[in-house]
């Protein structure tokens, strides 16, 4: 029996690693379905910066010799992956979506990249991003922004738009983002998929480009609850590389994901994250689904947590402070980009002219605040200060825990606005994290589900957050909602998407 | 930047009568560690540039560092062998500046959280009242990482200055460093420049018997760094301190210490302040040069490193390693010092010569105690002293000096044709027995060319004969040395007058 | 909330090792002084008796063993330097002391 191409990428990564392992579909197939699928529409979207064919059809065949040789493999063997442009990989290319990265091949894997190859996972490509990921837009990438497979015109959200934007337009069913602020969550939300931030420690950072050390996390992207959930348990786990490595058990989220009953749950809507600045449509559709959660049988209450507002301000210190640091070694000394070298200029003229050269404007922007922020006389009023409001979110996420199971909110306030309309006035992008920055400070897990479509037609979704370590709760939650939004669209939402 | 600069000095008596100095010493040591601070690079000297490096001392976009557990036993044990407390609960923090050998341009360090913190060192001078005791106050101990390596090419003396390039090499980026600082160290007076060095020596021998590092200064794995500032009398506030780097053997260290006694008295008695900068001091001259100022571009912004977790010694694992520490060195001088029967005075000697351990080794070799002292503290110190440089990095182990003893002991060798196989030992020529081998040195014990050459001296000198046959035996001091002129000092000088007492019919033949 | 001058962004550039230029200059003092007002909420907020939270799950004492493990090939390294020698990486000449 064959399978068309079409029903390969349309497929989810269950279906497919079941095509694969009753040998009905080879992995290779399934890969060259998805790098046709690339070929055929990336040029418009721009989700990816790099294709490795090569690499993922050598993948494939090893996932096919190894089930032809009847070797057990694991639920994702053969399935495509979309890597968001921040991880290493060995002899790849890896920019961060940065010129000063560019033609940089990586001499090691990170932690994440070494589980996806142990999972059998076959890596297609690096996906694009905002700049070293700064920003909601993918508009800050040196390569051009990857727009949104429901609107060509629009963002994709950021800072993982290239992972979001390659699902969605089912160049892959499955993808690898980071989430900082709300990197993976608000792509997400803003591309009509599933896209979830571990709890911070359960996914190693060995080999993620960082960007703010004590927030980075990598979390996966998918179709679907469980197709992420999978992903999820493939690529968490304690890594003696990463000393802020979570060392316990992985929640088991696939059981969590297939289990999707809420009977008896407690839900607390988060009360300041809400009205002014919120869409309507997006407040609207949040509502909707949050009844249908009662409906399911959840309990619904309202909880307040009033230090949610200081969220931004504490983020917008704290992570720029650790990212001036993190960013001072892209010197032009030892890889990258070297600008200025004339034989006669000094290394510290060709460290200033390669960063001048290297950085695009957010990422100059966020050095220069956070070089501010540590500098002495500084420090106790900016990221000291900012690490004390962090105890406060912290202290509000653990009394709503006395009396609810999980939070919800909004994942993103507004649907996803045009390319450039936001580029001149940064606070205003600064905003789209407003609902997921309370959970990233905590360090807490939290999912964007699709929620439905706002007053543009655009996608919105909503977000479940939950204790730090109980990761499986959001999936729980998250796939209730999913089946019960199913049934009421009569599918996932993606099929309402106008088709490249 | 000449090396040889024209920057007035006081006379140091001078300095003394007008000037109170105290002195600040921050020591480096590279700990012995089989691996790196933060990764399992291994810490080999001398290995083939970029060999030793991996993606976390190499700073490679995505790379962390993990903490080496051997590494913050060392620290412990340092602090607790110098009288610090532990604390606790303590971070890592990210110092910020960019240098090309510093892969991440920040070094991750400790800032206000040290592991190891208030202590005390008690070292030993030699003063014109007796022996003196100073207790070296220690601010702090703690915990960071060394830099990568810079080679400057194309300036006249392979410095920074009019450099066209450099080349680096990051093998030693990563290997664990612990930092001691002392607080100001006052009241020394004309002394301070030989408790500076009393000092790191002390510490030296205090870190080798910890066993924590290899304490080379030459190799750079003791470094110091030498703070000294003046003031006018003790009741006055501290005066500006400089900085003086590149003090690389104890001797340095005591030199340095004077000279920026002598450069600072100068300038402070000609009305110009002390600029607040690091120098640099040159062995090859005795002076130090002016270098960077410290300013305010030295902010280092530091922040908790957010890769790390704190690290909270429990109080069981400190008191199980302070279990494991050696003899405190106090007890340790007087144990060696009551051993080996000298003066507790005597024994500062032989720590300030940083002889000790060459000592030991050298009993352990098989020498006795006072034939060791004699060996290292005399003619090699002196031979040290010549060059310019530390006893142990002298060519000349302490296996050779013991069986050069040996060959003393067995009647082979006199003081004086031991000394000349020191010579070739240090030259190269190979080990002491072929050195004397190949030289043709050896008492001559024969009774047959020796009875030969006594009886030429006689013949040649009747007088001191006849005195002696008179009983005026001291005469025979005279007839010795002519035996031994004749035989190139190759004669066993002691067999020599009893042949000539016996020749002469003063004792009973044997 | 002090307002953030041209000047307090050439000086911070520098110590960030940016070349910025004067255009840049004013254009980031005053975008700057926007984020710090948006971010000024929180000077108030939180009390001296508040501690700062620097890690999401508190853990303390990790430690890996002092064991040797394999390096980085020279070559793969050196072959992504901007320029190297002698299996060194070259870098253009060092004008500050260390």
């Amino acid at each position: 029996m064959s399978v068309s191409g079409t029903e390969i990428i349309t497929a989810t990564a269950v279906e497919i690693a079941e095509l694969i392992a009753s040998k009905q579909v080879s992995a290779v197939e399934v890969a060259q379905a998805h790098l046709d699928r690339i070929a055929a529409i990336d040029p418009s979207v721009h989700a990816f910066l790099h294709v490795d064919a090569d690499g993922a059809l050598e993948q494939a065949r090893a996932v096919d010799h190894a089930t032809a040789a009847g070797q057990a493999v694991g639920p994702l063997a053969g399935v495509p992956l979309a890597l968001k442009d921040v991880l290493v990989q060995t002899g790849v290319p890896t920019t961060c979506g940065s010129k000063v990265l560019e033609g940089w091949l990586p001499p090691y894997d990170s932690t994440v990249v070494q589980r996806l190859r142990a999972a059998g996972v076959v890596i297609l490509g690096k996906t694009n991003m905002d700049e070293f990921a700064m920003g909601s837009s993918t508009e800050n990438s040196a390569f051009g922004p990857t727009h949104n497979p429901w609107d060509l015109d629009r963002i994709p959200g950021g800072s993982s738009g290239g992972s979001a934007a390659a699902v969605a337009a089912y160049e892959a069913p499955l993808a690898i983002g980071t989430d900082t602020g709300g990197s993976i969550r608000q792509p997400a939300a803003v591309t009509g998929i599933v896209g979830a931030k571990p709890t911070y420690g359960a996914v190693s950072r060995y080999g993620l480009v960082a960007f703010s050390s004590s927030l980075d996390q990598a979390g996966p992207f998918a179709r679907t609850v469980l197709d992420t959930a999978l992903l999820h348990a493939a690529i968490a786990g304690h890594d003696p590389m990463d000393s802020t490595s979570i060392d316990a058990p992985v929640p088991d989220v696939v059981a969590a994901a297939r289990r999707a009953d809420v009977r008896g749950m407690r839900i607390g809507v988060v009360r300041e994250l809400s009205g002014e600045g919120y869409e309507p449509g997006v407040q609207a559709r949040f509502d909707e689904a949050v009844s249908l959660l009662r409906d399911a049988g959840a309990e619904v209450v309202e909880v307040s947590c009033p230090s949610f507002v200081y969220a931004l301000g504490a983020y917008y210190l704290i992570a720029p402070s650790e990212c001036s640091s993190n960013l001072a070694r892209f010197d032009a000394m030892r890889y990258g980009l070297r600008v200025g070298d004339d034989g006669d200029a000094s290394a510290e003229d060709v460290m200033r002219l390669t960063r001048a050269a290297g950085f695009g404007p957010e990422v100059k922007r966020r050095i220069i605040l956070g070089t501010y922020a540590l500098s002495s006389g500084y420090y106790d009023a900016y990221y000291g200060q900012a690490q004390k409001v962090r105890t406060l979110i912290t202290r509000d996420f653990e009394a709503a825990w006395g009396s609810v199971d999980v939070l919800v909110s909004p994942t993103t306030p507004t649907e996803p606005f045009r390319i450039g309309e936001r580029a001149d006035d940064p606070v205003a992008m600064y905003k789209a994290d407003l609902c997921t920055l309370p959970s990233s400070l905590y360090g807490g897990p939290a999912i964007s589900v699709p929620a439905g479509l706002g007053d543009e037609g655009m996608p919105v979704g909503l977000q479940v957050m939950a204790p730090v370590m109980a990761d499986e709760r959001i999936y729980r939650v998250a796939a209730a909602l999913e089946a019960a939004l199913n049934d009421r669209w009569g599918g996932p939402l993606l099929q309402k998407a106008v088709s490249l | 930047m000449s090396a040889t600069n024209t920057a007035a000095l006081m006379g140091y008596e001078d300095v003394i009568e007008n000037f109170d100095p105290v002195l600040g010493l921050e020591v480096h040591v590279e700990l012995g560690t089989a691996s790196k601070m933060f990764c399992g690079c291994a810490t080999e000297f001398g290995a083939e540039p970029n060999t030793q490096v991996c993606p976390t001392c190499l700073g490679l976009p995505g790379s962390l560092p993990v903490l080496n557990r051997t590494a913050v036993e060392s620290a412990i044990r340092i602090g607790l062998a110098l009288n610090c407390s532990i604390a606790s609960w303590c971070r890592f923090a990210r110092k910020n500046y960019f240098y090309p050998d510093m892969p991440k341009n920040f070094q991750t360090s400790q800032y206000d959280e040290p592991i190891c913190f208030e202590g005390w060192l008690d070292v030993e001078i030699e003063t014109d009242e007796g022996p003196r005791t100073f207790r070296v106050e220690i601010e702090r101990a703690h915990m960071e990482e060394d830099t990568g390596k810079s080679l400057h090419v194309g300036g006249a003396t392979g410095r920074i200055q009019g450099a066209d390039f450099s080349l680096v090499d990051y093998n030693r980026a990563g290997i664990p460093l612990i930092e001691i600082v002392t607080k100001p160290v006052a009241g020394t007076g004309r002394y301070a420049p030989e408790v500076a060095r009393a000092y790191v020596a002390t510490l030296r021998e205090l870190l080798r018997a910890l066993d924590v590092s290899d304490v080379k200064m030459e190799q750079g794995s003791l470094r110091c760094d030498a703070n000294v500032s003046l003031r006018r009398t003790s009741e006055s506030p501290l005066g500006t301190r400089t900085e003086t780097k590149n003090v690389n053997s104890l001797r340095s260290v005591e030199r340095a210490v004077r000279y920026e006694m002598q450069r600072q008295a100068a300038r402070l008695t000609a009305g110009d302040g002390i600029l607040q900068e690091t120098r640099h001091w040159h062995e090859d001259s005795g002076v130090t040069t002016a270098g960077r100022i410290k300013s305010d571009a030295d902010d280092y912004r530091y922040f908790p490193e957010p890769d790390l977790v704190p690290v909270a010694p429990a109080t069981d694992w400190v008191e199980e390693l302070r279990g494991t520490l050696p003899e405190p060195p106090s007890e340790r001088r007087k144990r060696l010092a009551s051993q080996w029967g000298i003066t507790d005075l005597e024994m500062q000697s032989v720590i300030n010569a940083g002889a000790v351990d060459l000592v030991l080794a050298t009993i352990a070799a098989g020498a006795d105690a006072s034939a060791s002292r004699k060996w290292w503290m005399g003619e090699l110190a002196r031979r040290a002293n010549d060059e310019g440089v530390e006893l142990e990095t002298l060519p000349i182990s302490a296996v050779q000096v013991a069986k050069i003893e040996a060959m003393v002991m067995s009647g082979r060798l006199n003081d004086r044709l031991a000394r000349q196989v020191i010579d070739g030992v240090l030259s190269g020529e190979g080990e002491p027995e072929a050195v004397a081998d190949s030289r043709g040195l050896q008492i001559v014990s024969d009774d047959g060319p020796l009875l030969e050459a006594v009886r030429a001296a006689i013949e040649a000198d009747p007088d001191a004969a006849q005195k002696i046959r008179d009983g005026k035996v001291a005469a025979a001091g005279a007839l010795v040395g002519a035996v031994m002129k004749a035989t190139r000092g190759q004669a066993d000088a002691g067999r020599a007058r009893e042949l000539i007492l016996v020749e002469l019919g003063a004792v009973e033949g044997v | 909330m002090p307002s953030i001058t041209r000047d307090d962004v050439a000086h911070l550039a520098a110590l960030a090792r940016l070349s910025l230029t004067e255009d840049e200059l004013e254009h980031y003092a005053g975008q700057l002084d926007v984020i710090l007002a948006a971010v000024a909420s929180i000077s108030e907020v939180a009390a001296d008796d508040i501690p700062p939270t620097t890690h999401a799950v508190p853990v303390v004492n990790v430690f890996r063993d002092d064991v040797v493990r394999p390096s980085l090939d020279r070559e793969a390294l050196l072959d992504q330097a901007p320029a190297a020698e002698d299996g060194r990486f070259r870098v253009p000449r060092i004008l500050d002391e260390e």
